[in-house]
């Protein structure tokens, strides 16, 4: 995999919290990655530091080979879509995209113009007299038509109805199969999204959980249905990851050493089917928080505390 | 395994395959490109073109440079011969195991299929 931006032992602490902790990680060039996690897990301070917002307190950052904090260089060429982008007051729409337009060399003008009318953005209003769906919209028109080879997405979807979002996902991917380029999207709607990803990069309480292909990840997990003591056998074999019992019989989130088939699983007496994306982050940040580690206090775990100190 | 589990990718093959076993997408035809199969089935265009290659490795498409992907001559009875030896295993082993937890014999099942038949 040619990296195009690239996190090497990361740290970052703010006074007593630690965001990120000794983070690792590569995003391909031509790649969609999603960046997993619960609130607080550090994807907002991820991003921030791949496109030079913030300084790292230990460990290196490069983006196309370089430190991205204050290159122009560089940052001509990352295009960051923030949950809750300001602009200026003054701005209207139209003055939004301009100023975007200017600062983006990849900038295509009409792919804006064709997402402006798709969102019925009204070009003239300003920008604070807009919806929070609108201003989303405005957020992801600028990360399109950035065409900018590295494209960051962190919840671009506040306020955006289903069938805006659903827009969102079909213009992406038509757009990155003309033009790849390496996005990063980071989202709770991880079902809505499961299939536009290509890798899968999940932190919790600032650390990688799990960072893998989107495809292997699918083989590598499934969910087993059957007797409970059956159920339970096949643990000796392969990582149950959570277990839920009813009746006498168990489902379980199992975490693959080898690949089943549907004919290994019925001479067991189980049946297994693919475990959705979204189950399986969410069974995996469990499990990675019921595992000894992060010292961590409860309140900076919970508090969304990416939002206080933005 | 059945079209609707395992990875994406297996999944936009299986559904190429069906196509070319049900006609639809004749022999020497041009397969729809991983552009079109990523914004049909909302999928990274990655994933897609895994799907096709996959095709083409097995010899069920093959590529002309340029053009696209094509339904290789003879595909389809490929298809057929690979899809009958794997019919045991995918659809009579499961009828046979929730016959025998019904307690369903083997001669009443083969009644069934015949009074099925007969009902078409």
């Amino acid at each position: 995999m040619t990296a195009a931006a690239t996190l090497t032992d990361v740290t970052m602490r703010y006074r007593e919290h630690t965001a990120l902790d000794g983070v690792t990680a590569a995003f391909a060039t031509d790649g969609i990655t999603g960046l997993l996690g619960r609130n607080g897990a550090g994807k907002t301070t991820l991003m921030q530091l791949l496109t030079g917002h913030r300084v790292p307190t230990s460990g290196s950052v490069r983006v196309f080979g370089a430190d991205p904090y204050e290159k122009d260089a560089v940052l001509q060429r990352i295009c960051f879509v923030k949950e809750s982008q300001r602009y200026p007051d003054h701005f209207r729409v139209r003055d939004a995209l301009a100023a975007a337009a200017t600062l983006f060399p990849s900038w295509d003008g009409d792919l804006a113009r064709s997402l402006v009318a798709d969102f019925e953005l009204p070009s003239r209003r300003q920008v604070t007299k807009l919806s929070r769906g609108m201003v989303s919209a405005v957020g992801i028109t600028i990360g399109l038509a950035s065409r900018a080879p590295v494209t960051l997405f962190d919840e671009p979807y506040l306020g955006l109805d289903a069938v805006a979002r659903q827009m969102f996902y079909d213009r992406l991917i038509a757009d990155y199969a003309e033009n790849p380029r390496t996005i990063v999207l980071s989202t709770h709607l991880i079902e809505e999204i499961s299939g536009l990803l290509e890798h899968v990069l999940l932190i919790d309480a600032g650390r990688v959980v799990l960072d893998a292909d989107a495809e292997d990840l699918r083989a590598s997990a499934m969910t087993v249905t059957g007797p409970a003591e059956r159920v339970a056998a096949l643990g000796r074999e392969h990582e149950l990851l959570s277990t839920e019992t009813l009746a006498g019989s168990s489902r379980a989130v199992v975490r693959l050493s080898h690949p089943l088939d549907d004919g290994d699983l019925g001479a067991r007496g189980l049946t297994g089917e693919p475990t959705p994306l979204q189950q399986l982050v969410v069974t995996l940040s469990r499990h990675s928080a019921a595992a000894p580690a992060p010292a961590l206090t409860p309140d900076s775990r919970s508090a969304d505390f990416e939002e206080v100190t933005r | 395994m059945n079209e609707d589990s395992g990875p994406i990718f297996r999944q936009i093959a299986a559904q190429i395959e069906n196509a070319i076993v049900d006609g639809s997408l004749a022999e020497e035809s041009q397969a729809p490109s991983s552009n079109e199969l990523s914004a049909f089935h909302r999928i990274n265009p990655a994933t897609a073109a895994k799907g096709l290659n996959q095709l083409v490795a097995d010899g069920v498409l093959y590529k002309r440079r340029g053009v696209g992907m094509f339904v290789a001559t003879g595909a389809r009875e490929q298809l057929l011969k690979r899809r009958r030896s794997e019919f045991a295993d995918q659809y009579v082993r499961p009828l046979m195991t929730e016959a025998q937890k019904l307690g369903i014999s083997t001669r009443e099942l083969a009644t069934m299929i015949d009074r099925w038949e007969d009902e078409r």
